[in-house]
C-alpha cells in the first residue's frame, strides 16, 4: 500500500508536471530545430516569437470572453489559438520578407543571421510588451481539474491524492496532435518532402526544381504555429510573463542540441529529457521516499538535489555533458 | 565555420577617410553637450559615466567578436561577476558571520573543488569503459552531496547572523579600486571554464553555452545569500572618491564652489561625477591602448587570420582553439572590469536588476553599430548607443504626451501610450541594429 502511495505521489509531483513541461519544451524545440535545419541559423528570437504568439492569443481570448464566447470546460484560449497562429504567421512572414530574405539571397554566413535574429528579438519583445505589458497574466478559464485530488483520494482510499489539471491534459493532447500532424506533413506530403530535401541538401533540392521561397514560407508558418502553440500551452499551464519566455530560450536550445540540431525527432526527445531532468533534480523527494521506505530509514532532509531556482543549471549541465561526449546529439543532427 | 560580415557582405561604400573618426567623435561630443544644455549637466555627466563603462564592455565584446569572431551572449554573466568582485573585495568583513559558519563554507567549497579535481583525475587516469563511467558518476554524486551538506550547514549559520543588515560573509575590506582587476580575474576564470568546454565546437554552441552560464551566474548571485546577500542587495559599497555629503561639509570645498558661483550641493554632485569620469576615462584609455597594440601586433594579425579562415590558419600551424580560448578569456575579463566599475559607481550590487537585453544584447548593438573589429568604433558605439538608450525614454514620453494631448481626456489609449513609452527603447535598439546590419554592416567606423 505504501508503494502505491509512493507511486501516486511520484505521478502527481514528478511525472505529470514533467510530462506537460516536456511537451511544451518539445514543441518549442521543434520550431527552433526546423529553423536550424531549413534556414540554417539558431534563431535567438524564438522565445520572443512564442511570447508574441501567446500575447496575441491572450488578447483574442479576452475579446472572445468579452463577447460571451467560451469553450465549455476547455480554456477559451484554445478557440483563439488558430487566429493567434494566423497573426503570428503574418508577423514572421513579414519579418522574413523585410529582414531575413536579404541575407538569404546574399548567402550570408549563418552567424550573421544569428546577429540579425538578435535585432528581430528586440523588436518582437517590444511588440509583445506594447500589446500586453510586462505583468504576470493568467488567462486560463473553464474546468480546473480533470481529476481532483480529493475525489481521487475518496475513490481510491489512498492517503496521497492525484490531481490532473485540465491544462496538463490539454498540453499533452494538443502537443501529441501537433507532432503527429507535423510528422505526417513532413513524411507524406509533397511540400513536406521538399522541405526535408531542402534541409538535407540545399543545392540538390534547388537543382531538382524545388521552389526555395515556398519552402521557406511554409517553414515559417509551421514555426509560427509550433511556437504559438507551445507558448499558449506554457502560459495556460503556468502563467504568461514576457520575460519568462525569453528565459525559455535556454532549455529550448538545450533540448534541440541534446536531440541533435535540425532533427525533429531529436527535438521531441530532447524536450522530455530536459524537462524530466529539471523536475527530478529540483524536486524534494522526501514525500515519495517516506512512503517507499520503512519509517526509520527515511532521512530528515528534504532530499532535494538543488533548489528550484537552479533549474537553468540543469539544462546547462545536460547541454555541457552532451557537448563534451556526443556533440551531434542523441539523434544524429546536422553539423555545419 | 565562422565568417564575418566583411567576408560575406562586402560593403560597396567608399572607403572611410581618416577624417571620419574625428568627425563622428566630435558629433558624439556635440550630442552630449546638447544634452547637457537642454537637460542639465548632472544628467549629461551621468550619461557620460555610464557611457564610459559601456564603452569598456563594448571593447571586451569587440575583442571576442571583432578580432576573433566568437559569439558570446553571456556578457551579462561576466559583468555580474565583476560586480560580485566589488562586494568581495571592498565590503567590510562580517566577523560574526565568519565565526558562525565561515569555516564550514570554506570547507564546503574546498570539497566541491576536490570533487572536480577527482573527476578530472578519474577522467584522465582510468581506462575507458563501463567502470570509468560508473566511477565518474559515483565521484560526482558523492562529492556533490558531501560538499552540499557541509556548505548548507555553514550557509544557514551565516545567513542567521543579523539577516536584516548583513547575513553574509562580507568582503575583504580592501580598497575598492583593487576590485576592478579582481573583477577581471573572476570573469576570466569563469570564461576559461566555459571556453574550455564550448570552444572548438560549432560557433552556435558557444552562444548557447554562454547564454546558459550567464543565467547560472545570476541564479547564484540571486540565491546564495551568504555570498552577497542575494536579492536583498549589498548597499553602501565604499567609494573611491569623496562622498557628496562630506564635500558639502568641507568649508574649503564650499568656499571654492561659492567662488565660481555654484550652490555647494550642485557643485558636490558635479565634482563627484567628474572624479568618476576621470577614473573611468583613465581605465578606458589604458584598455583602448592595449587593445590597439594587440590589434596591430603579430598576435592581432594572427587572430584576424584565424577569424577569416580557420582552416588556412590551422594549416599554417596556428592552434585555433587555444588562441580562441585566450581571446575569449581576455574579452570576458574586460567585461568583468567594467562590471566592477559599474557597481563601484552605483555603490550597490543589485542582482535583480541584471537583464540580458540590457547587459548582453545592448552591448552587442554597441559593437555592431560602432564597427566590429575596430576598437575606436566599439568605443564610439558604446557612447552613442548608451546615449540613445537613455534619451529614447524621455523623448518617447514627450512624443506620446503630445499624441495624448489631442486625444479626449481619460481615453484608454492615453493610459496605454504611457505604459508603451517604457518599451520604446527595445524597439529603437532593434530597428537601429537591423538598419545598420542591412545598410552599413561594417558599422560607423569600419575595420580597415
Amino acid at each position: 500500500m505504501d508503494l502505491l502511495n509512493a507511486l501516486v505521489a511520484f505521478l502527481n509531483f514528478v511525472f505529470i508536471p514533467a510530462a506537460a513541461y516536456g511537451a511544451q519544451l518539445a514543441l518549442g524545440a521543434l520550431g527552433a530545430t526546423l529553423i536550424y535545419g531549413i534556414l540554417r541559423f539558431s534563431n535567438f528570437a524564438h522565445g520572443e516569437t512564442m511570447a508574441f504568439g501567446t500575447a496575441v492569443t491572450i488578447l483574442l481570448t479576452f475579446g472572445l470572453q468579452a463577447m460571451g464566447l467560451t469553450f465549455g470546460p476547455l480554456p477559451t484560449a484554445l478557440l483563439a489559438l488558430p487566429m493567434g497562429i494566423a497573426l503570428t504567421s503574418l508577423l514572421v512572414l513579414g519579418t522574413d520578407r523585410v529582414v531575413y530574405r536579404f541575407y538569404r539571397e546574399a548567402r550570408a554566413a549563418p552567424v550573421i543571421l544569428v546577429v540579425v535574429s538578435m535585432g528581430v528579438m528586440f523588436i518582437m519583445s517590444a511588440l509583445t510588451r506594447f500589446l500586453v505589458g510586462v505583468e504576470d497574466i493568467q488567462f486560463t478559464d473553464g474546468a480546473r481539474f480533470v481529476i481532483n485530488a480529493r475525489d481521487f483520494r475518496e475513490w481510491s482510499g489512498l492517503e496521497e491524492g492525484l490531481a490532473l489539471r485540465t491544462t496538463q491534459l490539454i498540453t499533452l493532447v494538443v502537443a501529441g496532435l501537433a507532432v503527429a500532424a507535423l510528422f505526417w506533413f513532413l513524411n507524406r506530403t509533397r511540400t513536406g518532402k521538399s522541405m526535408r530535401a531542402f534541409s538535407d541538401n540545399e543545392d540538390l533540392a534547388l537543382l531538382s526544381g524545388i521552389n526555395p521561397n515556398r519552402v521557406v514560407a511554409v517553414t515559417w508558418i509551421i514555426v509560427a504555429a509550433l511556437a504559438t502553440t507551445a507558448g499558449v500551452l506554457y502560459g495556460l499551464d503556468k502563467s504568461f510573463k514576457a520575460f519568462t519566455y525569453f528565459q525559455l530560450l535556454l532549455p529550448i536550445f538545450a533540448a534541440a542540441v541534446v536531440g541533435g540540431l535540425g532533427n525533429p525527432l531529436g527535438a521531441i526527445a530532447g524536450g522530455f529529457v530536459i524537462a524530466f531532468s529539471e523536475v527530478v533534480v529540483t524536486y524534494a523527494w522526501k514525500q515519495v521516499v517516506a512512503y517507499a521506505l520503512p519509517g526509520e530509514w527515511v532521512p530528515a532532509s528534504l532530499l532535494q538535489l538543488m533548489s528550484t531556482e537552479y533549474k537553468f543549471a540543469v539544462s546547462f549541465a545536460i547541454l555541457i555533458l552532451v557537448l563534451l561526449f556526443k556533440p551531434t546529439g542523441l539523434f544524429k543532427g546536422q553539423s555545419v | 565555420m565562422t565568417t564575418l560580415p566583411r567576408a560575406t557582405l562586402t560593403n560597396t561604400a567608399a572607403p572611410a577617410s581618416n577624417l571620419r573618426p574625428v568627425v563622428l567623435y566630435l558629433a558624439m561630443l556635440m550630442l552630449i553637450l546638447v544634452t547637457g544644455f537642454m537637460m542639465g549637466w548632472n544628467y549629461a555627466l551621468t550619461i557620460v559615466n555610464m557611457g564610459l563603462i559601456s564603452a569598456i564592455m563594448a571593447l571586451g565584446v569587440n575583442l571576442q567578436w571583432g578580432f576573433a569572431g566568437l559569439f558570446n551572449v553571456g556578457v551579462m554573466g561576466f559583468v555580474a561577476l565583476g560586480g560580485l568582485a566589488a562586494v568581495l573585495v571592498a565590503s567590510p568583513p562580517v566577523t560574526d558571520a565568519w565565526a558562525a559558519g565561515g569555516a564550514r563554507i570554506l570547507a564546503g567549497l574546498a570539497l566541491g573543488a576536490l570533487t572536480v579535481l577527482a573527476l578530472i583525475v578519474v577522467r584522465h587516469r582510468m581506462a575507458a569503459g563501463r567502470s570509468k563511467t560508473l566511477a565518474l558518476v559515483l565521484v560526482a554524486v558523492a562529492g556533490f552531496l558531501a560538499a552540499r551538506a557541509v556548505l548548507g550547514s555553514g550557509t544557514l549559520a551565516v545567513e542567521a547572523v543579523n539577516p536584516s543588515v548583513s547575513g553574509y560573509l562580507g568582503g575583504l575590506g580592501l580598497p575598492i579600486l583593487l576590485a576592478w582587476p579582481a573583477g577581471g580575474l573572476l570573469a576570466a576564470g569563469a570564461a576559461w571554464v566555459v571556453g574550455k568546454t564550448a570552444l572548438g565546437l560549432r560557433s552556435d554552441y558557444l552562444a548557447i553555452a554562454t547564454l546558459g552560464i550567464a543565467e547560472i551566474i545570476l541564479a547564484v548571485l540571486k540565491n546564495e545569500d551568504w555570498l552577497a546577500r542575494g536579492v536583498k542587495n549589498v548597499v553602501g559599497i565604499p567609494s573611491p572618491v569623496p562622498q557628496e555629503i562630506v564635500l558639502q561639509q568641507d568649508p574649503d570645498f564650499t568656499a571654492r564652489a561659492a567662488s565660481i558661483g555654484l550652490d555647494p550641493v550642485i557643485a558636490s554632485t558635479l565634482w563627484v561625477k567628474l572624479l568618476y569620469m576621470g577614473l573611468f576615462a583613465a581605465v578606458l584609455l589604458v584598455l583602448l591602448g592595449l587593445a590597439q597594440r594587440a590589434l596591430h601586433s603579430p598576435w592581432g594579425r594572427m587572430m584576424r587570420a584565424i577569424r577569416d579562415n580557420e582552416v588556412a590558419a590551422a594549416a599554417m600551424g596556428k592552434n585555433v582553439t587555444s588562441r580562441h580560448l585566450q581571446i575569449f578569456v581576455l574579452g570576458s575579463a574586460v567585461c568583468g572590469i567594467a562590471g566592477a566599475m559599474m557597481v563601484t559607481l552605483d555603490g550597490q550590487l543589485t542582482p535583480g536588476s541584471y537583464q540580458p537585453l540590457r547587459y548582453t544584447f545592448l552591448i552587442w548593438v554597441m559593437v555592431i553599430v560602432g564597427g566590429s573589429g575596430n576598437n575606436w568604433g566599439a568605443v564610439l558605439g558604446g557612447f552613442l548607443i548608451w546615449w540613445l538608450w537613455v534619451i529614447v525614454e524621455p523623448v518617447g514620453q514627450s512624443l506620446f504626451g503630445a499624441i495624448s494631448a489631442v486625444l479626449p481626456d481619460g481615453s484608454p489609449v492615453t493610459a496605454h501610450l504611457q505604459d508603451a513609452s517604457a518599451h520604446m527603447r527595445l524597439l529603437t535598439m532593434g530597428v537601429v541594429l537591423l538598419l545598420v546590419l542591412r545598410f552599413s554592416p561594417k558599422g560607423l567606423l569600419p575595420e580597415r
